[in-house]
C-alpha cells in the first residue's frame, strides 16, 4: 500500500507530530515518525485538520451544469479543503426522489474529489404542500438523512411538523430555510438603514426569527431534532441560545459570509452582495461570531451558490441570490474566528468537521486525527495571505464577494481517505 | 470674460498703465463720440458683457444720459454658452443676460468690454445677440484694445490703444468689482491653451 | 460637482446652489422668442427609458433640445428588460454608438448607479428615477420651486433654504421623490418633517435627517411648503391603509387643511396627482398650488444639471474641497 508521511503538521493548531498515512488510514500519529518507504509531506508550520465537512452546499447538478457541475463542485470543494460535502436538493428536477438523490450520489463518487452526500427535499418539488417520499430517499443508495426545501421555506406549520415527526422513524433531521414567506415578499437586502436609504425591498430580521422560534417549539412539541440553516440575525441567536438552555433538540449554522460582511456593501449595488438570507448588520455579525465560539451556532456552513456570470452581471433586483464559498470559507473563519481569538484550530475542526458530519450522520468524516480512522486531512499554511482571485477558482462561477480582498491561510493539501485531492495548493 | 487678464498666474507687480481719472476720462470721450455719431444715441442700447463690461456699460449710460438728458436702455449679455472654447476646460458658470424691456429689434445695439483681444469673445457675443433679436446695426465700445486679433473684428470706440506683447497680461479693475479703478500691465506666465 | 448625477446626497450645497443659479439663467431663455442655446451642440444624449413616464422623458427631451444636444429616445420595456442582462447590452450599445451621456428611467432602484460604476458605459449619467430609491432632477425642481416662491427669482441667487420647514406627506416607503427631497432639502439646509401612516414609513427612516410625524393637522400651521406625494390606490390591498376614504381623511390635503397652513405656505405635487384621495381638486386647482410651475421648472433644472455637467470636458468646478477626482 502507498504511504505517505505529513511531516511536522501542527495537528488541530497543536505541537508538531508527524501523520503517517497507509492506504486509506491514519496508521500512526506521533513524534519522530520513520518516512521510509512513505512519500513525505513537509508540514512544518502548518496546521492539519479533519477533512472539512460541509453540511450546506449547491452543486446545481442536474439542471444548472451552467454554473456548477458535481466535479466541478467537488473539485472546488477539495481547493477549500473540503472531504464531504452535502449537496441541497433544489435541482431541476428537484432531489425529491429516490432516483434524484441516487444520480447525484453517483456523480459523487465518479467525481473522486469529495464525498457526496445528496439532501432530500422535504416537500415535492420545494411546492410546500406534499411530503416528499422522505423514507424511500433514506432507503436509497444515497441513505439520505438530512432533508431541506432550502432556498424556500417549509412555511406550513402543520407540514413542518408532520416532517419533523415522520423522519425520527430513521433518525433523520430537517433542515429549515428560515423565512416567513409574506414578510419577505420583494424582499432584496436586509431591511434597516441602509435599505431605507437605498430603496431595496427590505427583508426583515423578524421574518427569520419568527419561522425559528416557531420550528424550535414545535421540536420540542414533537420530540424531534430540528437544524437552522444558515443563521443570520443576532435575535436568532438568542432564540437558538434559548431553545438549547430547554434542552430542545437544535442545531444551526453560519455562513462565512455572514461572520465578515454587513449589508453596508449593498451600497455598491454590486450584485455579487446580494444573497439570501441577505447579509446584515455589524451587530448581527458579532452576535453570530460570538455564538459560534460559545456553541450556541454549531457549525461553519458554506451555502455554496455557484450563478453564471450573466446572473450577476447586471442590476442588483434582476440578479440571483447567493455566493460560491467552498474555497474560500477556512479562510475567512480564520480571519473572522480564530485571528480574533474567538476559536482555537481545535474549534475550528468542531465547527467546520466533526459537528457537521455527526448533524448529518456521515460515516466516516469529522474523525479525530487518530491512528486507525480514515485519513481524511486537510493541512493548511496559515501563515499565508493573499488577495482572493476568482480567476483560480476551480469552481464553474465566480460569484464570490471577496474578490480583491486580503484573506488568511490556504489549503496546501487535502487528502480523501489517504489519496492527495489537493498537493502544494493545486488540484491533483 | 476675458480669462486671460484675471488670470491668478498673471505674475506680480502688475504695472498701472492709466488709473481712476484717466478711466473716467475715456468713457466721457466715448460717450460723446456715440452721441455725435449715432445722432443722438436715441435708438441705442447698450449691453455690457459680463463681468466688467457690465459695469462699463452702466457707466457709459449714466454719462449718455447727462449728456442727452434721456434715460439709455442698458443690459448685460452673457456669452458664456457661445464661447468657442467650452470644450476646454470644465463647466464654467453663466452669468446674467439682462435684455432691457424693449428688446433691441431694429435698434442699435452697442456691446461694452473692457479689452479687446483676440476678439473671440465678440465674435460669442455677435451670436448670442442673434438668438435674441435683430438689431438695427451692432457696435463695440471697449475700454482698452491690446492688438493680437484673431477674427476680423475692431471696435467703434476705444478708450485707449495699448500696443502689448503676447507675453503681457491686460487686467483692467473696476471699483464695483475691484474695489478700485485701473488698467494693469503685467506678465503672464504662460498662454494656456484655449485661451484667447 | 461629480461626473454622474445619481443621488441628490452626490450634491454638496455649492453644487445644489449652482444648478439652481444655473437654472435660473435657463429659465430665462424661455421667454425669448429662440428658445434655444448652443452649449451642447454635437453632444449626443440618450435618453433611456426602461419605465415609462412620458412627463420626465419629454421634459428631459426638451431641456437637452434647447441646449442643441443630438437626442437618442430609447424606450425599453416588457419583457426583453426582466432579463437582467439587456441593461448591460443596451449600455454597450450606447456605448459603441459614441453616446456623450445617458440620463436614464429605470424600475430598479440601482440601476443607474450599477450602469455609471459596473464598466459597461463610460458616459456621465444622469438619474431620471430609479425604483424607489432616488430622482435627483425632481428634487432639484422641487427645491427650484420654493427657492423662488419662498424667496424669489432673483433674490433667491445664490442662496440655500436655511430655515424653510417642508413637509412631504404620503407614501414615503415607495417613493423615490422623498428620498430625493429629504437629502437635498437637508443639503440646502431646510428642516424636513415626513408625515404618513406609520405602514408607508420605511424601518430605517428614524436614521434620516428629518423627522417623522404621524399627525399631519399638528404640522400644517408650521410649514413653508406642503409636498404631497402620489398614494397609489393597490397600496390599501397590502394592508398599507385599511381604505381610501380613511387615508383622505388623515392624510388628503383638502381646503380646511389648507386654510390651516400659513398664508404664504406652498401646496407642491409631483404629479400625476390622483385627486380626490391625496389631494382634493379644490386644492389642486388653487393658486397655491405649484403643480404646473414644477414641470416648467423641470426643464429649466435639467438644463441647469446638462449642462454643467456637459457643458465642458468635465463638470463644473464648485467647492475644490469636495472635487471628485
Amino acid at each position: 500500500m502507498r504511504k505517505i508521511l505529513i511531516r511536522g503538521a501542527q495537528v488541530l493548531g497543536g505541537a508538531p507530530q508527524d501523520v503517517l498515512i497507509d492506504g486509506e488510514v491514519i496508521e500512526a500519529v506521533g513524534s519522530g515518525l520513520s518516512a521510509e518507504g512513505a512519500e513525505v509531506v513537509e508540514a512544518a508550520g502548518q496546521v492539519l485538520l479533519p477533512g472539512l465537512v460541509d453540511l450546506h452546499t449547491h452543486l446545481r447538478e442536474p439542471g444548472r451544469e451552467d454554473s456548477e457541475t458535481v466535479l466541478t463542485g467537488t473539485r472546488a470543494a477539495a481547493s477549500g479543503g473540503y472531504t464531504a460535502v452535502f449537496a441541497m436538493a433544489n435541482t431541476f428536477p428537484v432531489a425529491d426522489t429516490a432516483g434524484v438523490v441516487e444520480q447525484v450520489y453517483r456523480l459523487g463518487k465518479e467525481s473522486g474529489y469529495c464525498d457526496v452526500q445528496p439532501i432530500g427535499a422535504v416537500t415535492v418539488g420545494l411546492q410546500g404542500r406534499k411530503l416528499a417520499e422522505l423514507g424511500a430517499m433514506h432507503e436509497s443508495a444515497a441513505g439520505v438523512t438530512v432533508f431541506s426545501d432550502d432556498g424556500k421555506c417549509v412555511d406550513d406549520a402543520v407540514i413542518m411538523r408532520r416532517a419533523l415527526e415522520y423522519v425520527k422513524a430513521f433518525g433523520g433531521v430537517i433542515a429549515q430555510h428560515a423565512q416567513e414567506p409574506r414578510l419577505t415578499e420583494g424582499a432584496q437586502m436586509n431591511e434597516g438603514i441602509v435599505s431605507a436609504e437605498l430603496g431595496l425591498g427590505g427583508w426583515p430580521a423578524v421574518a427569520e426569527e419568527s419561522i425559528i422560534a416557531r420550528d424550535v417549539l414545535l421540536a420540542e412539541h414533537v420530540g424531534s431534532r430540528v437544524h437552522i440553516c444558515h443563521l443570520s440575525t443576532a435575535g436568532s441567536v438568542e432564540i437558538v441560545r434559548w431553545a438549547k438552555s430547554r434542552g430542545i433538540a437544535v442545531t444551526a449554522e453560519v455562513t462565512p459570509h455572514h461572520l465578515l460582511l454587513t449589508d453596508e456593501l449593498v451600497r455598491t449595488y454590486n450584485p455579487v452582495f446580494k444573497v439570501n438570507p441577505p447579509l446584515r448588520t455589524e451587530r448581527d455579525v458579532l452576535a453570530l461570531r460570538e455564538a459560534l465560539a460559545d456553541g450556541t451556532i454549531d457549525i461553519v456552513a458554506t451555502d455554496h451558490a455557484p450563478h453564471p456570470h450573466e446572473d450577476k452581471d447586471c442590476e442588483w433586483a434582476a440578479a440571483a441570490m447567493g455566493m460560491v464559498g467552498l474555497e474560500t470559507a477556512l479562510s475567512v473563519v480564520q480571519h473572522t474566528m480564530v485571528e480574533t481569538g474567538l476559536l482555537d484550530w481545535a474549534g475550528v475542526a468542531d465547527r467546520m468537521s466533526f459537528t457537521p458530519a455527526r448533524i448529518g450522520g456521515l460515516a466516516g468524516h469529522g474523525r479525530p486525527v487518530s491512528a486507525g480512522e480514515p485519513a481524511n486531512l486537510t493541512l493548511v499554511d496559515s501563515a499565508y495571505r493573499g488577495e482572493v482571485d476568482p480567476a483560480g477558482f476551480a469552481s464553474r462561477s465566480r460569484n464570490t464577494p471577496y474578490e480583491g480582498r486580503e484573506l488568511p491561510g490556504r489549503v496546501t493539501h487535502t487528502f480523501l481517505r489517504g489519496r492527495a485531492t489537493v498537493v502544494d495548493g493545486k488540484l491533483a | 470674460m476675458d480669462a486671460t487678464h484675471s488670470d491668478p498666474r498673471t505674475q506680480a507687480p502688475a504695472r498701472p498703465v492709466l488709473e481712476g481719472p484717466d478711466i473716467a476720462r475715456m468713457l466721457t470721450r466715448i460717450a460723446h463720440e456715440i452721441v455725435e455719431r449715432a445722432k443722438g444715441a436715441d435708438d441705442v442700447v447698450l449691453l455690457g458683457i459680463p463681468t466688467r463690461g457690465v459695469f462699463l456699460a452702466r457707466r457709459l449710460a449714466a454719462k449718455l444720459e447727462e449728456i442727452t438728458g434721456r434715460a439709455i436702455p442698458v443690459g448685460s449679455l452673457d456669452i458664456t454658452m457661445y464661447r468657442d472654447d467650452l470644450r476646454l476646460g470644465p463647466a464654467r458658470t453663466l452669468a446674467r443676460t439682462e435684455i432691457p424691456g424693449d428688446g433691441i429689434e431694429g435698434r442699435l445695439v452697442l456691446l461694452v468690454d473692457d479689452v479687446l483681444f483676440s476678439g473671440r469673445t465678440i465674435r460669442a457675443a455677435l451670436d448670442a445677440l442673434g438668438d435674441i433679436g435683430r438689431p438695427r446695426a451692432v457696435q463695440l465700445a471697449v475700454l482698452v484694445d491690446r492688438g493680437h486679433r484673431e477674427l476680423p473684428i475692431r471696435a467703434d470706440y476705444v478708450g485707449k490703444n495699448l500696443p502689448t506683447s503676447l507675453r503681457e497680461a491686460v487686467k483692467v479693475q473696476l471699483t464695483e468689482e475691484d474695489g478700485r479703478d485701473a488698467v494693469l500691465l503685467g506678465v503672464r506666465e504662460t498662454a494656456p491653451a484655449g485661451e484667447r | 460637482m461629480k461626473r454622474h448625477l445619481i443621488s441628490a446626497a452626490d450634491l454638496t450645497r455649492d453644487d445644489a446652489v449652482l444648478i439652481l443659479d444655473t437654472a435660473e439663467e435657463m429659465a430665462r431663455v424661455a421667454d425669448r422668442p429662440i428658445k434655444k442655446l448652443p452649449a451642447l451642440r454635437g453632444r449626443t444624449v440618450c435618453n433611456l427609458f426602461f419605465e415609462d413616464s412620458t412627463r420626465t422623458r419629454i421634459s428631459f427631451e426638451a431641456a437637452e433640445k434647447r441646449l442643441s444636444a443630438d437626442v437618442i429616445n430609447f424606450a425599453a420595456k416588457g419583457s426583453s428588460v426582466s432579463k437582467g442582462e439587456s441593461l448591460k447590452d443596451t449600455a454597450q450599445t450606447l456605448e459603441a454608438m459614441g453616446v456623450d451621456a445617458v440620463v436614464i428611467r429605470h424600475g430598479a432602484s440601482g440601476a443607474p448607479y450599477r450602469l455609471a460604476t459596473s464598466g459597461w458605459i463610460d458616459a456621465p449619467v444622469i438619474n431620471a428615477g430609479d425604483g424607489t430609491h432616488q430622482h435627483p432632477t425632481q428634487a432639484l425642481l422641487d427645491a427650484f420651486t420654493m427657492r423662488r416662491r419662498l424667496i424669489g427669482p432673483d433674490a433667491g441667487l445664490g442662496q440655500d433654504l436655511s430655515g424653510k420647514r417642508i413637509t412631504l406627506v404620503g407614501d414615503v416607503l415607495h417613493s423615490r421623490v422623498a428620498r430625493s427631497n429629504v437629502d437635498l432639502l437637508h443639503t440646502l439646509g431646510a428642516e424636513v418633517t415626513l408625515v404618513a401612516p406609520p405602514t408607508l414609513v420605511p424601518v430605517g427612516a428614524e436614521h434620516w435627517p428629518c423627522e417623522v410625524s404621524y399627525d399631519l393637522d399638528s404640522v400644517l400651521p408650521k410649514s413653508d411648503a406642503v409636498m404631497m406625494l402620489r398614494v397609489q390606490r393597490e397600496r390599501m390591498n397590502a394592508a398599507f391603509f385599511p381604505t381610501e376614504r380613511e387615508y383622505s381623511r388623515r392624510y388628503g390635503l383638502d381646503a380646511d387643511r389648507m386654510a390651516r397652513m400659513p398664508q404664504h405656505a406652498l401646496v407642491m405635487h409631483p404629479g400625476p396627482m390622483v385627486r380626490g384621495m391625496e389631494i382634493t381638486a379644490e386644492v389642486a386647482d388653487s393658486p397655491r398650488c405649484t403643480a404646473v410651475e414644477q414641470v416648467a421648472n423641470g426643464v429649466s433644472i435639467r438644463m441647469a444639471v446638462l449642462y454643467l455637467l456637459l457643458g465642458g470636458n468635465e463638470p463644473a468646478v464648485t467647492n475644490p474641497r469636495t472635487e471628485e477626482k
